[in-house]
């Protein structure tokens, strides 16, 4: 491992989660303005977090306290691997990990909620997982690797020029993952509710802590994600990030909650015929 | 960091509300503090649902002999540090209603309460008051569970040491 690596893994890892709870608190902020409210602070996750480490320690069973650690481990190896830029299937793998264990740390306790928002978290991971890996694959039809890496050295155009159609699937996805309206089925965030806290009602004190730093770990490695689409030009990069976290944010806030019977089909056609229309207009350039 | 964790105690208060039989006046002004005009999201409160995540219990109403089970338990439920803040007539000391066969009285009758909102129904103003003198007992009682020491209910306590 050489010297850039490792300031790369150090930045992953230490850096991601301030990212991570900055972005939490401007999308507060944000969406207060949005809602004519003046909102909390800039820095409130990180009050919250704290917090969140300074109460008891109440848990059901040990298996919450295993799984909280779990994803927040997988969480930090998606954001490590992607700073290595590293394969994107073994990412996508590692990301699927980390979603299962928060799952089934809420199946470990018998509250219904908890319970109800287990399944219905598997059914967001059944529905933005297919989507994403479509994704993938048009950068791998595009790019001609899975490897971020030689993504980035081999290929000089941004990805978003010939994969507009799948960075609209990417954004579907990202919306189910960050658990955002419409799609908050499984979970909510702010002041929302449903099933009163869905996936997280039995985490409390220091594992909700755990689990929103992994949560902030997450963000990051969205935003990375959309980051690969614009590579080539560090401010267009940005720009882009912006743009779309902010349509997140829009969205969130302009739409109602969805059931997972609207959620599951839609996603599902709109992606795939977005995602085939954007291969077919790859093949067509190709020959 | 301990001093940290003090600080942000008393900034990310996230307050559950619980109905324990109130006639719903107070339950609207409960609400209107979350609103626009009042928004206490500016101080960080959240209002969950979830007795597991919250610091600050907000009870509106007279207890009876039916609900103050449901009361103890949702008290119970949330981990320490946490304060309790009886709002109304009703929920202070039992209100018009407190010579009724049915009624046990105030909040206070089944679980510690640290601070007192009267008015029926009292301003969203006084309600926002009421918790920001919950905060400061928050904080004090913050240190004591930095220390090892929790206040819980006597029955709770035994129950827990059974264990």
């Amino acid at each position: 491992m050489n010297t850039v690596d490792m300031i790369a893994v150090i930045a992953a890892v230490f850096l991601s989660p301030l990212l991570g709870g900055l972005v939490a608190g401007i999308d507060r902020k944000v969406t207060a303005r949005l809602q004519g409210r003046y909102g909390p602070p800039i820095l409130q996750p990180f009050y919250d977090v704290l917090k969140l480490f300074g109460k008891e320690k109440m848990v059901v069973n040990y298996w919450q306290i295993f799984c909280a650690y779990m994803y927040l481990a997988a969480n930090i190896l998606t954001v490590v691997l992607l700073a290595l830029q590293s394969d994107l299937l073994l990412i996508f793998f590692v990301l699927a990990v980390g979603g299962v264990f928060l799952v089934i740390g809420a199946l470990a306790a018998e509250s219904p909620y908890s319970q109800i928002g287990a399944q219905r978290e598997l059914i967001q991971m059944l529905t933005y997982e297919p989507l994403i890996i479509l994704v993938f694959v048009g950068i791998y039809l595009e790019a001609g690797s899975f490897k971020i890496s030689e993504i980035v050295s081999n290929y000089h155009q941004p990805l978003l020029i010939s994969l507009p159609l799948l960075f609209i699937v990417l954004g579907y996805a990202i919306v189910i993952k960050l658990r955002k309206s419409p799609f908050d089925i499984s979970t909510s965030h702010h002041a929302h509710q449903e099933l009163v806290k869905g996936v997280m009602t039995e985490y409390s004190g220091p594992y909700l802590g755990v689990i929103e730093i992994s949560h902030w770990y997450e963000t990051v490695f969205i935003l990375g994600l959309c980051a690969l689409f614009w590579h080539t030009n560090f401010i267009w990069m940005s720009v882009l990030i912006v743009v779309t976290y902010f349509g997140e944010i829009l969205v969130d806030n302009i739409t109602a909650r969805l059931k997972w019977r609207w959620m599951l089909p839609h996603a599902w056609t709109g992606g795939l015929l977005m995602s085939f229309a954007n291969y077919f207009w790859i093949y067509a350039k190709i020959q | 960091m301990k001093s940290l964790i003090s600080k942000s105690r008393v900034k990310s208060p996230w307050l559950i509300h619980f109905d324990c039989g109130s006639c719903n006046g107070c339950d609207i002004e409960v609400l209107a503090c979350l609103t626009p005009v009042y928004d206490i999201e500016r101080f960080g409160i959240i209002n969950v649902g979830n007795p597991k995540h919250a610091d600050i219990l907000l009870v509106t109403g007279t207890v009876n002999h039916r609900n103050k089970k449901a009361l103890k338990n949702i008290y119970d439920q949330m981990p320490e540090p946490k304060v309790v803040v009886a709002i109304g007539a009703c929920g202070t000391s039992g209100g018009v209603f407190r010579d009724a066969y049915n009624v046990v009285g105030g909040v206070d009758k089944v679980i510690p309460v640290d601070a007192y909102v009267s008015g029926c129904a009292p301003k969203p103003e006084s309600i926002i008051d009421g918790v920001v003198i919950a905060l400061g007992k928050l904080a004090e009682k913050g240190k004591k569970v930095d220390q090892g020491i929790f206040e819980r209910l006597e029955k709770t306590q035994t129950a827990i040491m059974a264990r």
